[in-house]
C-alpha cells in the first residue's frame, strides 16, 4: 500500500528551497527514477550576484543535468530546471520559460512565490508543488495558489529543517497535502514515476 | 493579490493599443499579469475600474506605463560583460571606425548609458561616441537626464563598478547631494535622449553597437523576432548587438544573419544584410 494518493495526470513538479534546503534538493536529484517523465522546475535563493558554480554545484550527484533555462527555453519532458541568479523564473502558456528583472519579492530574486504563481497558472490541478527548508516566507503564497488551483501541496517536515518558517508559513496560509521528511520526498517521485509507466 | 485572467488582460492591451497607441498585445503574458495585477494593486482598482480611467483620463496613461515597464537595473549589471565590452568589443570597433555610435534601446532609468559613458571616459574615448538612449516611458527618460540615483543603490553599484575593475572609483563621477549621487554632467554631454518605441516605433538610425540587455524577455517570441528585425536594420554590417546573459536570439527567424561573438555574455554580430 502506497502512502500517497497519485495517479498519472500531473505534468510538472516545481520546488522552492532557501536555507538549508541544498541538501534537501540533491538528495532528491541525486534519487530520482531514472527516465522520470515530468519537468521539475526549481526555484532556490541564491546569490544574486554569482552567476556560476550552483547549478553544476547541484548537477554533480543529479540523476539529470541541471539546466539553468534561458528566456523562451522550452520545457522538455524529464529536464530539471533551475531559476538563474537575478532572474525571475516563469512558465508561460505556450509551455516555455520566461525571465524577467521585476523588483525582488520577499527580498529574493528568483522569488519562489513568482515561479510557483506561474506554474500553478499554467498547470492548473496537474501541478505538484513542494516547498523545503527556508528562512523566510516566500513560496507560501504560492504554495497557495498551487492550492487554489487544485494541485498538490507537499512541504518539507519542519521538525527535519534546519530553518522550519517557510514551511510552516506555507502550512499557515493553505491546505498541505503531505508532510515529509526528504527521505519521503525522495520515495514519493518513485511513486509517482510508477505511475507513468 | 486579485486574480485575473487572459480575458482581461487582452481586454486591457486593446483598449491601449486603440485609445493610445501602444501595442502590449504581445508582451510575455505572465510578467504583463503581475505588473498589471502591481498597477490594480498600487491604485486600488478592479479591471473595469482600470479601463474606465484609462478612458477617461487620458494623462493616467503615463502613470500606467511607468508603473507597467519594469525599471529595476543597475550600474555596470554583469561585470563581467562590461569588461568584455572594454576589452574586446570597443576595441574591435575602434579598429575600422576612430567615430561610432551606440543605441541603449530600452534605457529606463540610465544606469546602463552611464556605465557606458564612464567606462568610454576611462578609455579616453567618450568624446568620439555617440550614445543614444531610447525608452517607451518618458517619466523614466526624464529620470535617467537628471543621472541621479538614490544613494542606496549607489552599494551595488559600487561593487559592481569594483568587479568592473574600473581605473578609478566610482565616486570619483558622483558627488552626493541630499541623499542622492548625482554624477558628473559631462558624462552625458554626447548622449541623445529621446522616447521611443520598440514595438510601434520605425528604425531611426544606423549603429555599431546595440545594447538592449533585459528587455525583450518582455516580449512574446512574435514580437522578439519583430524586434530583431528593427535591430538588424538599425546596425551597420559587422555590427554588434548584446542582449541579457540568459537571453537568446536563436529562436528568432533573423537569427542566422548574426554570429555568435561571446556566448556568455550573449554578444551577437551582424554579418549578413
Amino acid at each position: 500500500m502506497s502512502m500517497f494518493n497519485l495517479n498519472n495526470s500531473y505534468k510538472a513538479v516545481v520546488i522552492g528551497g532557501s536555507a538549508g534546503s541544498f541538501q534537501g534538493v540533491v538528495k532528491i536529484l541525486s534519487q530520482l527514477p531514472k527516465g522520470f517523465p515530468l519537468p521539475i522546475i526549481m526555484a532556490l535563493h541564491r546569490l544574486k550576484h554569482v552567476r556560476h558554480g550552483f547549478v553544476e554545484a547541484l548537477s554533480l550527484k543529479s540523476v539529470v543535468q541541471v539546466v539553468e533555462p534561458d528566456d523562451k527555453e522550452p520545457l522538455k519532458k524529464g529536464g530539471v530546471y533551475l531559476a538563474p541568479a537575478n532572474y525571475h523564473l516563469s512558465v508561460e502558456l505556450g509551455n516555455n520559460f520566461s525571465l524577467s528583472t521585476e523588483e525582488m519579492m520577499n527580498n529574493s530574486r528568483p522569488a519562489i512565490d513568482i515561479t510557483l504563481g506561474s506554474c500553478a497558472y499554467v498547470f492548473k490541478d496537474k501541478l505538484i508543488g513542494i516547498l523545503l527548508s527556508g528562512a523566510n516566507k516566500d513560496g507560501a503564497l504560492g504554495m497557495k495558489y498551487i492550492k487554489d488551483r487544485g494541485g498538490l501541496t507537499i512541504v518539507q517536515d519542519p521538525s527535519e529543517c534546519m530553518i522550519e518558517t517557510m514551511p510552516k508559513a506555507a502550512m499557515a496560509l493553505t491546505q498541505i497535502d503531505y508532510v515529509l521528511k526528504v527521505d519521503q520526498i525522495v520515495e514519493f517521485f518513485k511513486e509517482l514515476d510508477k505511475q507513468y509507466k | 493579490m486579485q486574480d485575473i485572467d487572459i480575458v482581461d488582460l487582452k481586454k486591457i492591451s486593446e483598449f491601449i493599443f486603440q485609445k493610445y497607441q501602444y501595442d502590449f498585445r504581445n508582451y510575455a503574458m505572465s510578467s504583463f499579469k503581475r505588473r498589471v495585477q502591481r498597477i490594480l494593486e498600487l491604485k486600488k482598482l478592479t479591471v473595469d475600474g482600470l479601463l474606465k480611467k484609462l478612458s477617461e483620463s487620458p494623462p493616467f496613461i503615463n502613470e500606467f506605463l511607468d508603473e507597467l515597464t519594469v525599471n529595476v537595473t543597475e550600474m555596470f549589471r554583469d561585470p563581467s560583460f562590461w569588461r568584455i565590452m572594454r576589452e574586446e568589443i570597443i576595441p574591435a570597433i575602434l579598429l575600422n571606425h576612430k567615430q561610432f555610435k551606440i543605441w541603449h534601446a530600452g534605457c529606463s532609468s540610465g544606469e546602463e548609458v552611464l556605465s557606458m559613458a564612464i567606462l568610454l571616459k576611462e578609455m579616453g574615448i567618450l568624446e568620439n561616441v555617440q550614445l543614444y538612449a531610447t525608452d517607451l516611458d518618458t517619466t523614466i527618460l526624464e529620470r535617467a537626464k537628471t543621472a541621479t540615483y538614490s544613494l542606496k543603490n549607489m552599494e551595488l553599484n559600487e561593487k559592481n563598478y569594483i568587479r568592473f575593475q574600473g581605473a578609478g572609483s566610482l565616486t570619483d563621477y558622483y558627488k552626493v547631494e541630499n541623499g542622492y549621487a548625482v554624477f558628473n554632467k559631462d558624462l552625458m554631454a554626447n548622449v541623445n535622449f529621446r522616447k521611443h518605441d520598440l514595438v510601434l516605433g520605425e528604425a531611426f538610425n544606423k549603429f555599431d553597437l546595440i545594447l538592449c540587455r533585459n528587455v525583450m524577455i518582455y516580449f512574446n517570441q512574435t514580437l522578439q523576432n519583430e524586434v530583431l528585425k528593427k535591430f538588424h536594420e538599425s546596425l551597420f554590417k559587422y555590427g554588434y548587438l548584446a542582449i541579457g546573459s540568459k537571453e537568446s536570439l536563436i529562436w528568432c527567424d533573423y537569427a542566422n544573419r548574426f554570429i555568435v561573438v561571446n556566448n556568455e555574455e550573449k554578444i551577437y554580430k551582424k554579418i549578413k544584410d
